[in-house]
Parts: C-alpha cells; structure tokens; sequence
C-alpha cells in the first residue's frame, strides 16, 4: 500500500524536520528517514523508554452482558451483549445506532437501566476511576479546555489522568509531534482548523498512555488528505505500538481499513459481531458477470456446479465462487469453461471483493 | 541496523492514585486568573480599603489624639462589609466562567473521562473561586488584626477580643461559601459566561430590589431573607456580636443560606456530567 508508507512518512518527516540524513522507504522509494536513529553513538538498550507491556490480550478488552440505555421513553440501548477482542475493534452503524451512547455507557458517563459492563476485566460499576486511568477517550464533537494553547492543553488531561508535571509535560510534546502537531503546539486550540481541532482530541487521548482507546468518530469533518492521515494513524496505534482501540465509526471504509473486528449496531442492537474476515463470508471470489444466450439454463449449470448466483439491477449478476468448488485462480477458467458447455458468451466478467459494505448492508438491512 | 523509532512511545513513569485531580484544576485555574493583569489590577483595587484600614490603625495607635479611630470588633465587621463589593466582583469575574466555558468548550466529557469524579471536578473549580475570594476576605482581615497587634505593641485589644479570629474566620467562610457555589451553580447553567454573571448580578441586586419594596410596603425588615445579601450580613453581625440589623431572626437567614447552598449543590449534580441527555 504505496501511498499508506507515503502518507505515514511524509507526516513523520514534517515531524522531525528536514536536518537528517535521507534514506529510501524500502516501499515507495520516497526519502524517509529523519525519524530513525541508528545507534551509532547512541546505546539504545538503554536510552529508550520501558518497552510496550503487552496489552492484555487474553480475553476480550470490553465486555457486556445485556446492556440496557433508555433515555426518557427512548431505548439507545436494547440488551446489547457484546465482546470487543484485544486489537482495532470497529463499532459501525448508521447515526442513531447508539453507538456513541455505548462509548459513553462504557466511560460511566451513562448508567446503565440494566446489564453489566467489563473494561479490561474490570466492572464500570465498581470500579470506574481504575478504568479511566487506562482509557483514551476521543470525544466525537469538538473539545477541549478554553484558553490553553495545545501543549499545555495536553499536558494538563496528562496530569489530571495521574501524571506528574514535568512528566506529563514531556508526553505531551511527544504525542503532538505523534500526531502531527509539532509545529503548531504552542498555538491556542480555539484557532485550530476542524482537522487540528481532531488531531489534538487524539492527542490528549494518547498522553497518558492508556490501554485502550475509545474513538468516536475521529474523521469527523476531515478533509480526504487529513483523513487519510488520521486514519494512518489510527492503523498505526492498533497495528505497531499495540494499543487496543474501540472505533465507532458510520464511514464504513474507515473501519475496514483499521480495524479487524466489527461490531455493527442497528437501532440500539448488535446486528453482526466477530472478525472482518469472516463476517465477509466463506473464501472465494465474487465476479460480476454478463452473458448472452440461454440464462435460465446457465444459471441451472452454474448452481449445478456449486456457484451461487445472485441477480442484480440491469443484466448483470453476481456470482460467488468457492475456493473448494474452482481451484486456487482457476474460477475463472471454470466460468468460462461452464459458459461454453451451456453454449453462451461471456460478455462481461469482473471481478468483485466482498466489502465491509456487503456486511453492513447484511446486518442492517436493506432500510 | 537496529533503528530506533522516535514516534509514540510507552510511558513508563509513574502516576499519582485517583483523588488528587482537583489540586489539578484548581492550580489550573488560580495560574490562569493570575496571569491576566487586569485580574490583578481588581486584586490591588480590592487591598485598597486594607490600607486604609491599616492608616487609620497605625494612626489610632501612635497618635494619642486620634484615639477615637481606634479600632473595635464592629471595625472588622465594617471592614468585611465594605469588601462585600469586592466579592462581587472577584465572584463574578473568577466565577461566572469558571464551568460556563467549559460547558461552551464541550471540555466536561474531556475531564469526566479522566480518573475524576464529578465531585473532584467541582471542588476544583470552587477552590479557584475560594481562594480569590479569601484572598479579598480573610487575608486582609487577618492582617488588620496582626497589623494591630504589631503597631500597638501589645496584646491587650487581642486578648480582649479574641474571639475576632474564629468569627473572621466563620463570617469570610460563610460569606464565600455562598458566593463560591452560588456562582458555580448559575455557571453550569449556562455556556455563556457574560449570561452567567448577568444572571448573578441579578440574583443580588433583584432579591435586594424586592426585600427593599417589601420594607417599604411593611414598615419593618422581618422579611430580609428575601434578600441573599441581607441573609448574609444578618448573619454576619450574629457571628461578630453586633446587633443584627433586621428583624428577621438571624436562624432564618441561616436557613436561607445554608438551602441556597443545597439548592447550588444540587443543581451542580445534575448539571455537571459527561453527557447531556435530553428528553
């Protein structure tokens, strides 16, 4: 993913500054290297910080058993039980889905009518200071502190999360340099741009280093190359520094391309739960295709030989392949081999990838 | 090559246990007023009748011939009276902002999402209120009385009014306690902090506005508990052995104190929180 390594190391490079020596990222070919020290003169066993503890990974970072949110007369949330694996854990569905409102039942800012909640094996009835002291939370609207500029804004959600100062002072220079603040951390957040103002929300997430963190919506409002930026960094947290994170999301590609489980939610319940992967269905592949001659006869052939056939809009008809009916790239051939026993043409054959989409639409239904 | 990446990195420090966030807020807070100079100016404005009072003691107790300015305990009491305009001031430019903004900034969801209870939150912003306020009260209060003792030379107006330091102590209290969550009260209400120090300014001179029609109406001062000002000094001249000014029995301007200060609590409890739900 070319312009992924690009976009990852242009950001850092703006980080760091320009004084390094250039290297080549092995991907892109893009000079690269500012950031990286080599340990020439420098005893990196010992100059460097406590590695990463592992995240808790046996069992699942979040849990709940029957959750239940009414506001006045309205259910938010309808018996809602659901596990969020260690990882990127995506928690999708349209507006409305009560997915902001599970966020914040799990930070107690909403008590729960009934069920029970679990944060890194601890219950947020009992014991709710203990789990903020490890969470991240990245509100969906704008926040921040009136009249602080971004580093002091930073390094004071580190102390109020239990750092000390000067501690907290250093945190907060290295996570807005992180997240691309750098240059403009000594500027008031109130005259940040919409981006900024999203960048420096995760950032204060981050100071304090927390275990798990909770994303609502951290694209809002975006433009696309911020967003591609946000959400690099998103992968980046999840994938190469093992923080577990919760991102609740109705952008559809943003959870796909950071996330590997998927939690979606529809009406104040779990429509569809577990890994990407699998909620993507069986392996195989998915081709549109078009033909002319006998269809009726075809589509007997092609579900005669284990393919499932699917009618669309306009001519076109979607067919799924299994891996154990074709062999490893041969579905193809074998399409083309069916369509000429049956005696049509093939006049149109592409492939298709099953998307978070398919899953989603799945879930939610058609409405 | 190993390389060594610089981005985000764990931190392995340590970190203070929950409880203490509110010394968080409240350093926060004091620092941020401190700064603003012209703060500061309303702060030198308000030691102004200290000095005063600090002369006529100084003068009082070296020049015989001006013995009839010597002060009294009803001098300490006449002070804090005349500081009561600077509470109002310091109350309203400390404290009307104090949890507006940060309702305006959506900022609550940021803090209640840290290792805090809404209670350390709230005891935050109070101490920055309080402490200016004391600062305006007690403190020179205090100093008048040590001022005494230092210009005299003597013990002897201490030792015979030495109930001065617990009744200072309990008048500024109750005087800043009142106006501390009074304000926090009116400022969770709102996301506008101008608003709020106009509603405040208004719950004074309003209630003021009303007690003084209702005397005028009556003949008499029995219904000073109208009056969140007139509560308070009523109460203010039990606790320093004045005759208490109105008819009211000064239980009654307790009373209201102590249920305006419930009432402030409990508007806090609701409106302070992570969440707004409206139904």
């Amino acid at each position: 993913m070319p312009w992924v390594c690009g976009a990852v190391f242009d950001s850092l490079r703006t980080k760091r500054g320009a004084s390094a020596p250039r290297r080549k990222c092995p991907e892109t070919g893009r000079s690269t290297i500012p950031y990286i020290v080599e340990t020439l003169d420098i005893n990196l066993e010992t100059a460097a910080p406590p590695p990463r503890t592992a995240a808790p990974t046996a069992g699942p970072v979040v849990q709940l058993d029957g959750v239940t949110v009414i506001y006045g007369q309205n259910p938010a949330l309808r018996s809602v039980s659901a596990r969020f694996a260690a990882g990127a854990v995506g928690l999708l569905g349209p507006n409305g889905a009560g997915k902001s409102t599970l966020l914040k039942a799990l930070l107690g800012f909403v008590r729960p009518d009934e069920g029970r909640m679990t944060v890194l094996g601890m219950d947020v009835a009992e014991r709710p200071l203990d789990i903020r002291a490890r969470i991240g939370y990245m509100p969906e609207s704008d926040a921040h502190i009136p009249g602080m500029n971004a580093v002091s804004f930073v390094a004071y959600c580190g102390q109020l999360a239990g750092l000390p100062a000067v501690d907290a002072m250093q945190r907060a220079h290295e996570v807005l340099y992180y997240v691309g603040l750098g240059e403009a951390r000594y500027r008031n957040i109130e005259t940040y741009s919409t981006g900024m103002k999203q960048r420096i929300k995760l950032a204060q997430a981050l100071v304090h280093d927390p275990d798990l963190l909770f994303l609502d919506e951290p694209t809002n409002g975006m433009d696309p190359k911020g967003r591609d930026e946000m959400l690099e960094l998103v992968r980046d947290l999840a994938r190469n520094k093992n923080v577990n994170l919760i991102l609740s999301s109705h952008l559809l590609p943003d959870v796909e391309y950071t996330c590997d489980d998927v939690i979606v939610m529809d009406k104040g319940q779990v429509a569809a739960q577990g890994p990407i992967a699998d909620l993507k269905g069986p392996a195989g592949r998915v081709f549109e295709l078009r033909i002319k001659g006998d269809l009726p006869g075809f589509l007997d052939t092609l579900r005669a030989a284990g393919i499932e056939c699917h009618s669309t809009d306009e001519d076109v008809m979607r067919v799924f392949v299994p891996s154990s009916v074709a062999g490893h790239g041969r579905d193809q051939q074998l399409l083309f081999s069916l369509a000429a026993r049956q005696g049509a043409q093939v006049r149109h054959l592409r492939p298709s990838i099953p998307t978070l989409e398919d899953v989603f639409a799945k879930a939610v239904g058609d409405d | 090559m190993p390389i060594h990446d610089q981005s985000y990195r764990r931190y392995g420090g340590g970190r203070t246990s929950p409880g203490r966030a509110w010394t968080v807020i409240a350093r926060a807070g004091i620092l941020n007023m401190i700064r603003r100079r012209a703060f500061l100016g309303v702060l030198i404005f308000a030691f102004l009748p200290f000095v005063i009072r600090a002369v006529q003691i100084y003068l009082s107790t070296n020049f015989p011939q001006m013995a009839l300015l010597a002060p009294t305990a009803e001098t300490f009491r006449e002070f804090l009276e005349h500081q009561d305009f600077f509470v109002f001031i310091v109350t309203i430019y400390v404290g009307a902002g104090l949890i507006a903004n940060d309702r305006r900034a959506n900022a609550l969801q940021i803090y209640l999402s840290k290792p805090l209870l809404r209670s350390e939150y709230i005891a935050g912003k109070a101490a920055v209120l309080f402490v200016f306020l004391m600062l305006v009260t007690w403190v020179p209060a205090m100093l008048l009385l040590l001022l005494q003792v230092l210009f005299a030379g003597s013990f002897e107006f201490l030792g015979r009014n030495l109930f001065l330091f617990p009744a200072i102590t309990v008048a500024t209290l109750t005087q800043v306690t009142v106006a501390t969550f009074t304000m926090l009260a009116l400022s969770s209400l709102s996301k506008s902090s101008r608003y709020v120090g106009i509603l405040y300014a208004g719950l004074i001179f309003f209630t003021g506005a009303i007690f003084g029609v209702m005397t005028a109406i009556t003949g008499n001062s029995s219904l000073s508990w109208l009056s969140l000002g007139s509560s308070v000094a009523q109460v203010l001249d039990v606790i320093f052995r004045v005759e208490p000014r109105y008819d009211t029995p000064w239980l009654v301007s307790l009373t209201v104190i102590v249920g305006l200060v419930a009432v402030s609590m409990s508007v806090l409890e609701r409106r302070v929180r992570g969440v707004e739900v409206v139904t």
